[in-house]
């Protein structure tokens, strides 16, 4: 299979669907004739034209919400927000107007947007632009949330999230828009709501979703030959639909876990999980449930200490052995 | 008279000396002002006007009157608990929504706030439906859960009724976006109160409509109050003008008066859905009702000035004493379609309160269009938790 980044995936995605379906639209601040603030759209516009790839002025809750009128319609836009993390001056529009407009009309109406961007820290950006609202988002029936870790699920996610006839959220990650990863050549579909078992193991289950993936990869190797722990490693891909069976099943296997997760703990998604876990594998739990994400408060400036605010490898390596009990 | 209807006198002054002006950057020339007493209004003998039949213009009438009659049964009902939440009355702006709905053709599309009850009925929507809805019952048209701010029917081109002020107008640039999109020769008109104009997300909409030549006709309902506060107190400069810094042509219309509203948004619509731009219009009207139900109304306006408004500019006596003046009713047709107007609001009360309410089983339905089309659902996981 090829290798191609993460980038070169959600590209790929976006133009194979911009192909496939001609009410798929691009819309977003430098998607067009800039390339893309992270160079996700590069090509499109020379590709597909300007009718398709449009670039907006700096507005999100006007062009989100002219978005979500257009779904109406029957357009599919895919929107990119340069951070997620702007998704804050558009709050109303998203979570007001797309997420429940189903709802309050009785069924009537469809909103199939996509929102798209990066949402993460490490990139010392401060607290404005660090912003990782899985949590928020999910918080709102009506909408779907997805954080890919791959290329390849980051392609086929996106994919599935454009077909989509619900608002769908998709939080990718700028450090990894670099990595690289084997996507197959030939189409392929990511249904959205499947967990993927990243790593198979048998004492400790990480459940864990976007860049604390590959962290996690990299702490359960260490795990393995340092400590002789074999570690699996679920990675969520959607936060909603949820995939709670497959956390379940390796829970039952292992029963200890792990929740690794970019977010502040308070109201995360690990404190819905662990919830969960609890209230549904309670005797197959043989310690407590554990959870390590960003420490909490504000998204640090300082390069080293945000390293160090962030899950890493030895941070997760450290919650490992102390959810193991040694 | 109180300082706050003080401010009021002075807004609805300046207003009027305003009244007849037009502008934006691809307007002609403007007209000179004609007082409104010096002689009939010239859009009375516009085309779209003249070239009404004497039973369209009775059936023009009739949905003021069906508005009207509809919302006060409404409003009794709400006194009798019969409606929760919020209502908020339309009572004294019926001319508005019936005028620009009037003018709708197939691809046109219509969008608007939370006082929203007026433009349900003159898009054509069954009162039936618009009272359960208010009961909180199944037979709703949102089926009990959207309530009163939230009508919605967009098998007739009605996308709402929306709670949040100003939140609908981006909307609003996003059904005229669609409509260029897919080459159809459509308007969309997006509906806001007075008070919405200073949100961002409005100035936002305008923006882009223009930036991108969309067929959209804002209107601005100006009512003369954002909830308890007036023009005066909330927003600097005129409303209308503001159409100017986007590059967008405006106009300011008597919404008192249905034939000015349809002589001057026919123009509007039309340039939107052939030239594919983008308008502004600032609709004077006026509401007799406090901002809701909740609103006693005795802070911010006196009983004086909604009593004048009530006595020289209700846009129902005003259309009836034109059509009368026109042959086109006569008092027997009067009486009967306000008595008609009276038994469909009933009706509609009765068929409210003999509807079922949801049951809890509903109210996880319509939220994701997969979990209501579970044969069709390619998602796997949950949906909902508890």
């Amino acid at each position: 299979m090829p290798l191609i980044t993460y980038r070169e995936a959600l590209r790929h995605a976006m133009a194979e669907e911009l192909t496939r379906d001609e009410n798929v639209v691009i819309l977003g601040e430098e998607v067009g004739q800039f390339h893309g603030a992270y160079k996700v759209t590069e090509g499109l516009l020379e590709k597909f034209g300007p009718k398709r790839i449009v670039d907006t002025p700096i507005s999100e809750a006007g062009f989100i919400g002219l978005g979500v009128g257009a779904s109406m319609l029957g357009v599919r836009p895919v929107m990119e927000l340069m951070f997620w993390s702007f998704y804050s001056v558009a709050f109303d529009q998203i979570l007001n107007n797309a997420a429940n407009i189903r709802y309050m009309s009785g069924g009537q109406i469809n909103c199939p947007i996509v929102i798209r961007g990066p949402a993460n820290g490490g990139t010392n950006v401060g607290a404005t632009h660090s912003h990782t609202p899985e949590n928020i988002l999910a918080h709102h029936p009506g909408v779907k949330v997805v954080v890919p870790s791959t290329p390849y699920d980051a392609k086929g996610l996106l994919k599935s999230a454009i077909r989509d006839n619900d608002p769908v959220f998709v939080l990718e990650n700028t450090i990894l828009y670099g990595l690289e990863g084997e996507v197959p050549s030939e189409e392929y579909l990511i249904p959205l709501g499947h967990a993927d078992v990243k790593r198979a193991g048998t004492d400790l289950t990480i459940v864990t979703y976007g860049r604390p993936v590959i962290q996690s990869l990299a702490a359960a190797q260490q795990l393995q030959q340092e400590h002789n722990l074999s570690v699996e490693i679920v990675d969520l891909r959607t936060i909603r639909p949820l995939d709670i069976d497959t956390v379940l099943a390796s829970v039952r296997k292992t029963h200890r876990v792990l929740i690794v997760e970019e977010q502040r703990p308070f109201c995360g998604v690990g404190a819905q999980l662990a919830y969960m876990i609890q209230n549904e594998a309670f005797d197959e739990l043989d310690a407590p449930i554990q959870r390590l994400g960003t420490v909490d408060a504000p998204a640090i400036y300082s390069p080293p200490a945000e390293i160090e605010q962030l899950p890493n490898s030895q941070r997760i390596l450290k919650a490992a052995l102390a959810t193991m009990g040694s | 008279m109180s300082k706050k209807s003080t401010d009021k006198t002075a807004a609805a002054a300046k207003k009027t000396t305003s009244a007849a002006k037009t502008g934006g950057a691809n307007a002609a020339p403007a007209a000179a002002p004609k007082p409104a007493a010096s002689g009939p209004n010239p859009s009375h003998s516009s085309p779209v006007n003249t070239a009404l039949s004497a039973d369209e213009k009775v059936e023009l009438y009739r949905k003021l009157v069906r508005i009207r009659r509809f919302e006060e049964r409404s409003l009794r009902a709400y006194q009798a608990k019969k409606i929760g939440g919020f209502l908020h009355l339309y009572i004294g702006q019926e001319a508005v929504a019936v005028g620009c709905c009037s003018l709708m053709g197939k691809d046109d599309h219509v969008i608007t706030a939370y006082r929203d009850h007026g433009h349900a009925i003159a898009v054509g929507m069954d009162t039936k439906a618009l009272m359960a809805e208010l009961y909180g019952k199944v037979t709703g048209c949102s089926k009990g859960k959207g309530g009163s701010m939230h009508y919605f029917d967009p098998a007739r081109n009605f996308w709402g009724g929306h709670g949040i002020v100003g939140g609908q107008v981006p909307l609003g640039a996003g059904l005229a976006y669609a409509l260029k999109y897919k080459g159809l020769k459509g308007a969309a008109m997006a509906f806001m109160g007075d008070g919405a104009v200073n949100q961002g997300a409005v100035h936002e909409a305008y923006n882009l409509a223009s930036l991108w030549s969309l067929p959209v006709v804002f209107v601005i309902e100006n009512n003369g109050y954002s909830m308890g506060t007036s023009q005066a107190r909330s927003s600097a400069g005129e409303l209308a003008t503001r159409a100017a810094g986007y590059d967008m042509k405006w106009e300011i219309i008597d919404g008192h008066d249905l034939y000015d509203v349809r002589a001057k948004m026919e123009p509007l619509l039309r340039r939107a859905r052939e030239e594919s731009k983008p308008a502004l219009v600032e609709i004077m009207t006026y509401r007799y009702r406090g901002h809701s139900v909740a609103d006693p109304d005795k802070t911010y306006r006196s009983k004086t000035e909604i009593e004048d408004y009530q006595r020289t500019k209700d846009p129902i006596n005003l259309f009836r004493a034109i059509l009368q003046s026109e042959g086109a009713l006569t008092d027997e047709l009067i009486e009967k379609i306000d008595t008609e107007a009276r038994s469909e609001a009933d009706f509609a009360a009765d068929f409210a309160e003999a509807s079922p309410f949801p049951t809890p089983e509903d109210i996880q339905k319509d939220v994701y269009w997969e979990a209501d089309n579970p044969s069709q659902r390619t998602s796997g996981g949950r949906l909902f938790f508890n």
